[in-house]
């Protein structure tokens, strides 16, 4: 038999109909809701007179408007609170299961799926947000769609596609200290260009992804579309299935060997073919730090801001000249050099618990000698991804750690990502983010976000500026 | 959906690469329920000076007179001329409903992201991937000439300068067919449901821990 791609595997299992111009339909097993780009889905089935297909195939939580403090108080913008409303009414009428902003098992769609063993190995699944590549990490097929598209999953199970081509992002060797998946993310990016993976699913293998905890894993997949990949996922191994293990909706007795087995397949066959390999160095990536408002412009936290002079070409002179005027930076700064006005540790990026440990590791060092959050720092908030990553976060005193350091800890949900809730920078702040889009406004309009890993983010919420994590770790 | 066939039309340019969803429609416009209504705030924080909140009316408020759409020339445009990987990150169709909203009917650029180019054919947009020489030339005669139109012909699968020049451009059959018959996806997929079951079956026997 032909080797297969860990993707062609993937895509071979769900095909319900092949057309003859290479379109398929193709069966989708898994489908997280939420209450943004979903309330017009729900209004089309009712318009039409349909049903979901499968209910229980669907989990639904509201993410990306909760507040973040104060929600006994509930939702206080009317508009926000509406689109909630509407998501629990969609969920109620249609019989579909959803965790509600009190549930304590609610959180961003990206981590609960995952935390519940709703996300498995070896299943296709869609969420109306395009981080959904995050899930690919369990060897799934997972990828973000648009409103009609939840509308159509919702109403046949299914969804028209096109094969993407393959590429293979292999990583070999050994991580420096202080380096993370997200610092891996944001070097592949840097590397092959916001547009590089478009067309592409990405698998990411090599000896530094299989390194890698399931939390890294997420962390790397969930960044695939900001390399232009609908899709990203890495092979399972005997990380995945531990970490899927006793999982709230994961198999058990039988049905879990038989799953097992399974997923024990879903690697790519040795000598399968990809259209595109591109291979890195683990040992010589550094800790990133974005400079401008497209996630490739990007360098090493010991790098300056790049010179438009020096761009490769005009266009992209023209982008770099207007993200150095939107992002206030001039040309050749020590990256060391940036001040921060605020700091968000959080979103589906970087809001699990290893990500959690990671930023208190740094806060902890820093906190013997006598350090807090620095005076410049208007606001440093910790976010956790969902009500259970909290409560472990709690339980093990993260909280207290984060708090006695000057942290704001909040209530899980999209937060300062996006700025859907009260979380947002005003006109010409600067934030340090453990998120993924530091496009123009994202977090709040005239905003300016500098992408970093969760360490990175601590630290720079201590000092005030960025540094270096690995001086800070030594 | 509204089925897309001839276009003869004005060409507005936006003349910068990797134009995101956030800044096609910021977040705050998200928050509705509905499916219509996003035109005037397509591009706000380029389009305006003040702070766009939703529900506000739009009439009044100041416009950003550097932002290309605001420009007398392009009013009434409903070809969009971008560059590359336009419309990249969120998945938001909330992007081509704007878009829709404030006229455009065919994007034309060197590439575009996946998410958004999928949106774009159910929401009656044509999106059209031309050469980058192609559609440099396309910046340059749009600049030259105050009210430079294109012929867009999806039947035949070509734009039209106004000097008569004819391009080619490619695009998905089965895409083509939806879009010029205005087709309901699910109604289509709906037909074969008899498949859809079978599959189901199969996969119950294979993976029977999928089906809780």
């Amino acid at each position: 038999m032909t080797p297969r791609t860990l993707y062609d595997k993937l895509w071979d299992a769900h095909v319900v109909h092949q057309e003859a111009n290479g379109t398929a339909l193709l069966y989708i097993d898994r489908h997280l809701v939420h209450e943004v780009t979903s309330p017009q889905a729900f209004e089309g089935l009712k318009l039409s007179g349909r049903k979901p297909w499968q209910a229980k195939t669907v989990l639904a939580t509201p993410d990306h408007n909760v507040p973040t403090k104060a929600r006994d108080a509930g939702i206080v913008d009317p508009v926000s609170r509406t689109q909630v409303e509407t998501l629990d009414a969609n969920c109620a009428e249609f019989g579909l299961n959803e965790f509600r902003m009190d549930d304590h098992r609610q959180g961003i769609v990206h981590v609960i799926g995952p935390e519940q063993g709703f996300t498995l190995p070896g299943v296709t699944l869609v969420c109306g947000d395009s981080h959904t590549s995050t899930h690919g990490a369990f060897a799934a097929l997972a990828f973000g769609i648009g409103t009609s598209e939840v509308e159509h999953v919702l109403a046949t199970q299914c969804l028209w596609q096109k094969k993407a081509k393959a590429m293979l992002v292999k990583v070999d060797g050994e991580l420096p200290m202080g380096v993370t998946a997200k610092d891996v993310a944001l070097a592949v990016i840097g590397r092959i260009g916001t547009a590089g993976g478009t067309g592409y699913a990405i698998e990411f293998g090599g000896s530094a992804i299989r390194a890698l905890s399931m939390e890294g894993r997420m962390t790397l997949c969930n960044m695939a579309i900001e390399a232009g990949a609908r899709a990203g996922m890495v092979a399972a191994d005997d990380k995945t299935i531990a970490y899927v293990e006793g999982r709230p909706q994961a198999p058990k007795g039988e049905a879990w060997d038989q799953a097992v087995a399974y997923w024990r397949t879903l690697h790519s066959d040795a000598g399968a073919q990809f259209d595109a390999v591109v291979e890195l160095d683990a040992a010589a990536i550094k800790p990133q730090v974005t400079w401008g408002t497209s996630p490739e412009m990007v360098v090493p936290v010991t790098d300056r801001v790049p010179d438009p002079a020096e761009a490769p070409n005009a266009v992209k002179k023209g982008d770099w000249e207007r993200a150095l005027a939107y992002m206030g930076l001039q040309a050749n700064t020590p990256i060391s050099e940036i001040p921060v006005d605020k700091v968000f540790i959080g979103s589906c990026t970087n809001s699990r618990i290893e990500d959690l440990w990671a930023a208190a590791e740094v806060v902890s060092v820093l906190a013997r000698n006598g350090r807090k959050v620095a005076s410049n720092v208007k606001l440093a908030m910790v976010v956790p991804g969902s009500g259970l990553v909290k409560a472990q976060a709690e339980a093990e005193g993260l909280d207290k750690l984060f708090t006695a350091a000057g942290f704001e800890w909040r209530e899980p949900g999209c937060s300062m990502c996006l700025a859907m809730n009260a979380d947002r920078l005003e006109p010409g702040e600067r934030c340090a983010s453990t998120s993924n889009r530091n496009f123009e406004g994202r977090q709040g309009q005239g905003g300016r976000t500098h992408l970093v890993s969760p360490a990175m983010a601590a630290a720079a919420a201590m000092f005030g500026h960025f540094v270096d994590i690995r001086e800070v770790l030594q | 959906m509204k089925p897309f066939v001839h276009l003869d039309g004005l060409v507005a340019p936006m003349d910068r690469a990797n134009v995101d969803t956030d800044a096609i429609i910021p977040k705050q416009f998200l928050k509705s329920i509905r499916r219509s209504g996003f035109g005037p705030n397509a591009f706000d924080e380029w389009r305006y000076l003040d702070r766009g909140e939703p529900g506000v009316d739009c009439t009044n408020r100041p416009l950003n007179p550097d932002f290309v759409l605001n420009q007398a020339r392009y009013q009434g445009a409903s070809v969009l001329l971008a560059r590359e990987n336009f419309g990249c990150g969120s998945s938001r169709e909330h992007a081509p409903w704007a878009l829709e909203d404030y006229g455009f009917r065919v994007i034309i650029a060197p590439s575009f992201a996946d998410i958004f180019f999928n949106n774009c054919f159910k929401n009656g947009i044509l999106p059209i991937v031309l050469g980058a020489d192609v559609v440099d030339r396309l910046f340059t005669a749009t600049a030259a000439a105050e009210g430079y139109t294109l012929a867009v012909d999806l039947p035949a699968q070509t734009v039209t300068t106004p000097a008569g020049e004819v391009i080619p451009f490619e695009v998905d059959a089965e895409r083509k067919h939806r879009l010029l018959n205005g087709l309901d996806d699910i109604a289509l997929t709906l037909q074969l449901t008899d498949q859809i079951k079978a599959y189901e079956a199969r996969r119950k026997a294979d993976a029977p821990w999928l089906f809780v």
